[in-house]
């Protein structure tokens, strides 16, 4: 059941080998580049559709619908981008660095595919500020590739011209939201704009321009070489390929893998992670994709198909697949608090709910955190999360809602004891 | 023209209309701070969600949201309460209590919308932010504090004035809007930010701790610091005018103002002339309005009909016409408006007016300057051209020394001979323009051949034409920069030969209505008459001061730049012994036996008008287009335009405080001035 290592895309995710372009080669990236591009831009959209390909970046849209948009005939005086997000900052994640320090080539080669596939001129990778090292290795790496013609004019000898900018962020989290990325691109400041326009019809200088995820780029030619059928074979209905997990916590070995999708959740820390820390038993709760997605106690978690719809069935959801496993050790309120801290300090203050609203529930987490609070307290805070989720411009006023919701659902007892606790051990006044 | 229900209602809404601008249509109001007609939209204040299907099932910001056919819009649905109760929670956590020490109370959209969406109590019990002030000019008095970060201040200050000095900085909750390194924002327009505040963040200065809005009486005014006619309401308390606000005129101001528009008001409070003096022995005494009109008979009397009237800036066409009646009753007929002297050729109005309409320069799609800074001689005007860059991608170029107009120009040099062979380029971009326009400033009227050139271009270009909608355009422009220009014009205001040539003619008596910017040493021989309110220049040269009313103290039509005639009525009654200046004229005359055939204003008005018909016209006047023949061979040089310090152009702004460190902070650079103020 489990994935073969003759069916890895990413076969140097340990970095046991070097990342520059000769052992790339070796592994099979730039490997008749130029056949894939004949097969043309529809047919490449195409087979990406047909593989099921959902975006890696948290929101699963399906990838090759999201080509698909792409004007099919762009004019030199307006033509279409690619933007590429690695500006990986949320807390959790962290596969696409991986993908750049050590498999830098496929992420190109998957520009250049992908590119050619909705006709743009060229792909921005934002690689995110914090990566130094990372963003060094890329900026070689596309170096290489135009040092071997394997982009700028004439890449790979296929007639197309393709170049690929890398960009570095300066380390806000929001920037990885897909239009406030376009407008530090542009040299303004990181704030989401409104959508619609959506960025297909006026994205990256108000040109049409697709944001991809790294991963989802970086698989894109091994699909088309192996075939769309290969990869819908992983995973469940709707849920296909392999993906890229990255366990942290409280796991014996913490690694980035990667595995089929739909994994069970045992089997993926059983696997490869040794189990978790203290055994089955010690396990508290699991944040399955990143710190933005509300997080789901052991008991259900436990033998959970890793993959968008069976964690969406749960209340939850899989997000970047940044596994983030939590032992009994846990202060489960100090550590929800502490994502609270870090969304409040991320906001862009560009619109109220957010803006006013993180400040606001890190505040209360904080109390919640000691118990210096009332009962009453937890349901206004429910209440502050909702008047925050789906009343923002962009996502991120859910995800500092999200956590602070499984929270109350699933640890409102744990809550109530502090605040208990608190007042002495007496029980606190009537909740009102 | 999609269709779509508001709360159950059917409606067709034009085409690219927002939800909101559909759910206005169908009557409902919708509650907003970040929204404002006239910039482009943010959608960050999230007050304007609405519930819209098909969507999602969360409530969408509908300023920015597209109405589109078959929308089931519902602005009152629980979900839309809920929301419009959140966001006004979350606006208030941060927003401090200070309603009752806070200049925007009673005026307030904040306070207002509070009452009308919000929850009524608050459940945050931690500490508020707290925001410095920051340093936004003489004219922006900041709390920032009370920022609700909408944005509106920093959208205008980049669409509409052009100057990309303020913005947001820091995130989230510690999100501060903020000058370009706290100075003050190089803008003749910083006020208007103001009055686009929906909170008391940023207030007024020289308004601050003044008054209540309640307290205040509202009057309809025309302002008459430049030739733009703005249309504004004077507010006053008692026997002060407190402020001066644009009024909303698509077709003259929008809703802007200029700084001096809105803050000169202070100098009518300054420098007075209440009551009448008589030069005796040299020196001007105190006297009373029998004694003034002695002197001024006794000296009539001498003068016989060799009698003028030098109209000044900002008199009110009523004025002018009272004197030009008097002027020629006692026999006289020498009258001039211009008082710098220029001299140019009026035998056709439409060759000296800016005929293709304020609003009308936002449609051009080339724009030739001549001689001309637009920021200062009509500030407000300056923002139609933006507009005309920034969204109709107009292509500027000027002639004149290079200067920051906000928008992108293209230089010719300053050499005024350029106008008789255009550079390749502009000449390419002449013929093909479809809505071509030129704006000859004042400057260049002065000198020989300009004006002919001007003309000459004019008819090179096809500048009147039809447009290929059937419209007329006329691309030919002056741009005046005195309010009573156009009117004074129409009224005979103009002697051949300019002032010189009036001055040449020797009269004996001369009344300068208003006229502070006259070479007196050209009327030393003349017995002077000077009505007007203010003490400055006329008042010194005067042999009899008549102290007469400020613009807000008299009702009075005015013709702007285009030739549109506007009416502003009485906001207060002048200081002491001052009078509306028509009764002077008419009380004088009776003294001088030549009585005026009007008793009352409306008299005065319907006499004007039927001597003056284009006076009565309810909109801009047709003047026509009968250019004449004039020598069309400049050779000038412009080294520098008319207009040196924007804040102290005329007799009211020089005795104005706030004007006076405007000018001070900003055109000199004098910082002291700031620290003393705070």
């Amino acid at each position: 059941m489990s994935l073969l290592d003759q069916d890895r895309i990413f076969t140097n995710v340990y970095g046991f080998q070097p990342w520059n372009l000769a052992a790339a080669k070796k592994r099979g990236d730039w490997d008749g580049t130029k056949k894939l591009l004949a097969l043309g831009p529809d047919e490449i959209v195409e087979q990406i559709k047909a593989s099921g390909l959902r975006g890696r970046g948290g929101a699963g849209f399906p990838t090759g619908m999201k080509w698909s948009f792409m004007p099919k005939a762009p004019t030199p005086e307006r033509p279409s981008y690619l933007v590429i997000n690695a500006d990986e900052s949320e807390p959790g994640s962290c596969k696409d660095r991986e993908i750049i320090r050590h498999d830098p080539h496929k992420l190109i080669e998957g520009a250049l595919v992908a590119g050619f596939a909705m006709r743009a001129r060229a792909a921005y990778i934002y690689i995110r500020g914090e990566y130094i090292a990372e963003a060094r290795t890329l900026f070689a790496a596309v170096q290489e590739a135009y040092d071997a013609g394997l982009i700028g004019k004439n890449a790979c000898k296929s007639g197309y011209d393709f170049d690929v900018f890398v960009h570095r962020g300066a380390g806000a989290y929001i920037c990885g939201e897909e239009t406030a990325m376009l407008e530090s691109l542009e040299g303004k400041k990181g704030q989401p704009r409104l959508k619609p326009p959506f960025p297909a019809g006026a994205g990256l200088y108000g040109c049409p321009t697709t944001v991809n995820n790294v991963e989802s780029i970086a698989v894109a030619p091994t699909i088309l070489r192996r075939g769309a059928p290969w990869f819908k074979s992983f995973g469940r209905e709707g849920n296909a390929g392999t993906k890229l997990f990255q366990i942290s916590g409280h796991v014996e070995k913490p690694c980035v893998v990667e595995e089929a999708m739909s994994i069970p959740f045992r089997e993926l820390i059983e696997k490869h992670c040794g189990g978790i820390r203290g055994g089955w038993d010690n396990l508290l709760a699991v944040i399955p994709g990143g710190s933005s997605v509300p997080l789901v106690p052991a008991a259900e978690i436990m033998d959970a198909p890793m993959d968008f719809d069976g964690l969406k069935a749960l209340g939850s959801g899989l997000g970047t697949a940044a596994v983030i496993v939590m032992d009994k050790s846990t202060d489960i309120v100090r550590a929800i608090s502490r994502l609270s801290y870090f969304y409040k300090h991320e906001s862009c203050g560009q619109c109220t709910p957010c803006r006013e609203g993180t400040g606001w529930m890190w505040r209360v987490m904080e109390r919640m955190r000691t118990g210096d609070a009332d009962i009453s307290e937890i349901d206004t805070l429910f209440d502050v999360t909702k008047q925050v989720e789906g009343h923002t411009i962009c996502a991120l006023g859910d995800a500092a809602a999200w956590p602070i919701q499984g929270l109350i659902r699933h640890f409102r007892p744990e809550m109530e004891r502090r605040i208990h606790a608190a007042k002495g051990g007496q029980f606190a006044e009537a909740a009102e | 023209m999609p269709k779509v229900t508001v709360d159950g209602t059917e409606i067709d809404v034009p085409a690219g209309a927002t939800v909101l601008q559909a759910c206005e249509l169908a009557g409902k109001e919708i509650p907003r701070f970040c929204y404002h007609e006239r910039l482009s939209i943010a959608g960050n204040c999230r007050m304007c969600l609405v519930e819209v299907k098909p969507g999602p099932p969360k409530p969408q910001a509908s300023c920015a949201l597209p109405a589109a056919e078959g929308q089931i819009i519902a602005t009152n649905s629980p979900m839309v309460k809920k929301a419009r109760e959140g966001v006004m929670e979350f606006l208030l956590i941060n927003h401090p209590l200070d309603c009752p020490i806070c200049d925007q109370g009673g005026e307030c959209d904040l306070q207002d919308q509070s009452v009308a969406y919000g929850r009524g109590a608050s459940r945050y019990p931690e500490n508020k932010r707290a925001v410095t002030e920051k340093y936004m000019g003489p004219i922006v008095k900041t709390v920032m504090t009370r920022c609700i970060q909408c944005t509106r201040c920093v959208r205008f200050a980049e669409e509409v004035a052009g100057v990309e000095e303020i913005g947001a900085i820091g995130r989230g909750e510690m999100m501060q809007i903020t000058t370009y390194l706290e100075r003050a924002a190089q803008s003749e327009l910083s006020g208007n930010v103001v009055d686009l505040c929906p909170v008391g963040a940023l207030t007024a200065k020289p308004y601050a701790f003044e008054a209540r809005p309640w307290e205040l009486t509202k009057t309809p005014g025309i302002d008459v610091m430049d030739a733009l006619g703005t249309n504004i309401r004077i507010d006053s308390r008692g026997r002060a005018v407190l402020r001066a606000l644009p009024r909303i005129s698509e077709e003259v101001n929008e809703e802007w103002a200029s700084d001096k528009t809105r803050w000169a008001v202070d100098g009518l409070l300054h420098r007075r002339l209440d009551k009448p003096f008589v030069r005796v022995k040299g020196k001007l005494q105190a006297a009373s309005w029998e004694e003034a009109f002695g002197a001024v008979a006794k000296a009539a009397k001498a003068a016989g009909s060799s009698v003028a009237a030098i109209g000044g800036d900002l008199v009110d066409c009523e004025t002018l016409y009272a004197a030009r009646e008097l002027v020629k009753a006692l026999g006289g007929s020498a009258l001039e408006g211009r008082q710098t002297g220029l001299a140019y050729d009026v035998s056709s109005l439409a060759a000296v007016n800016f005929n293709t309409g304020i609003a009308n320069l936002e449609r051009a799609d080339v724009i030739l300057l001549v001689g001309t800074n637009p920021r200062h001689e009509a500030a407000v005007l300056n923002t139609r051209i933006r507009k005309a860059v920034r969204k109709g991608g107009a292509k500027v170029f000027a002639i004149g020394p290079e200067i920051d107009l906000t928008y992108p120009v293209q230089w010719l040099g300053a050499e005024l001979k350029t106008l008789t062979k255009l550079p390749k380029d502009v000449d390419e971009a002449l013929t093909n323009a479809k809505r071509p326009v030129l704006i000859m400033g004042g400057l260049p009227l002065k000198f020989e051949g300009a004006h002919g050139a001007a003309l000459a271009l004019a008819a090179k270009y096809k500048l009147v034409r039809v447009l290929e909608d059937g419209t007329a355009w006329n691309g030919y422009n002056v741009l005046h920069f005195t309010c009573a220009r156009s009117g004074g014009l129409l009224l005979g205001y103009a002697h051949d030969g300019g002032i010189k040539g009036l001055a040449a003619t020797k009269p004996k008596l001369s009344f300068f209505l208003g006229a502070d910017e006259v070479d007196y040493s050209l009327f030393a021989d003349t017995f002077k008459v000077y009505l007007g309110h203010h003490g400055d220049a006329g008042a010194h040269a005067a042999d009899v001061v008549l102290p007469a009313a400020a613009y807000t103290e008299k009702p009075g039509t005015y013709v702007n730049l285009e030739g549109r005639v506007q009416h502003s009525l009485r906001a207060v009654f002048p200081p002491g012994d001052a009078r509306e200046d028509w009764t002077i004229l008419r009380a004088l005359s009776e003294v001088l036996g030549h009585t005026l055939p009007f008793d009352s204003y409306d008299e005065l008005r319907a006499k004007m008008i039927a001597d003056v018909p284009a006076l009565g016209v309810n909109g801009v006047i047709d003047y026509g287009w009968n250019p004449p023949k004039l020598p069309a061979k400049p050779t000038e040089t412009l080294t520098g335009y008319p207009i040196a310090d924007f804040y102290l152009t005329n007799t009211i702004c020089r005795a104005s405080p706030t004007m006076q460190r405007c000018s001070a902070e900003l055109v000199h650079g004098v910082r002291k001035f700031a620290e003393a103020a705070e």
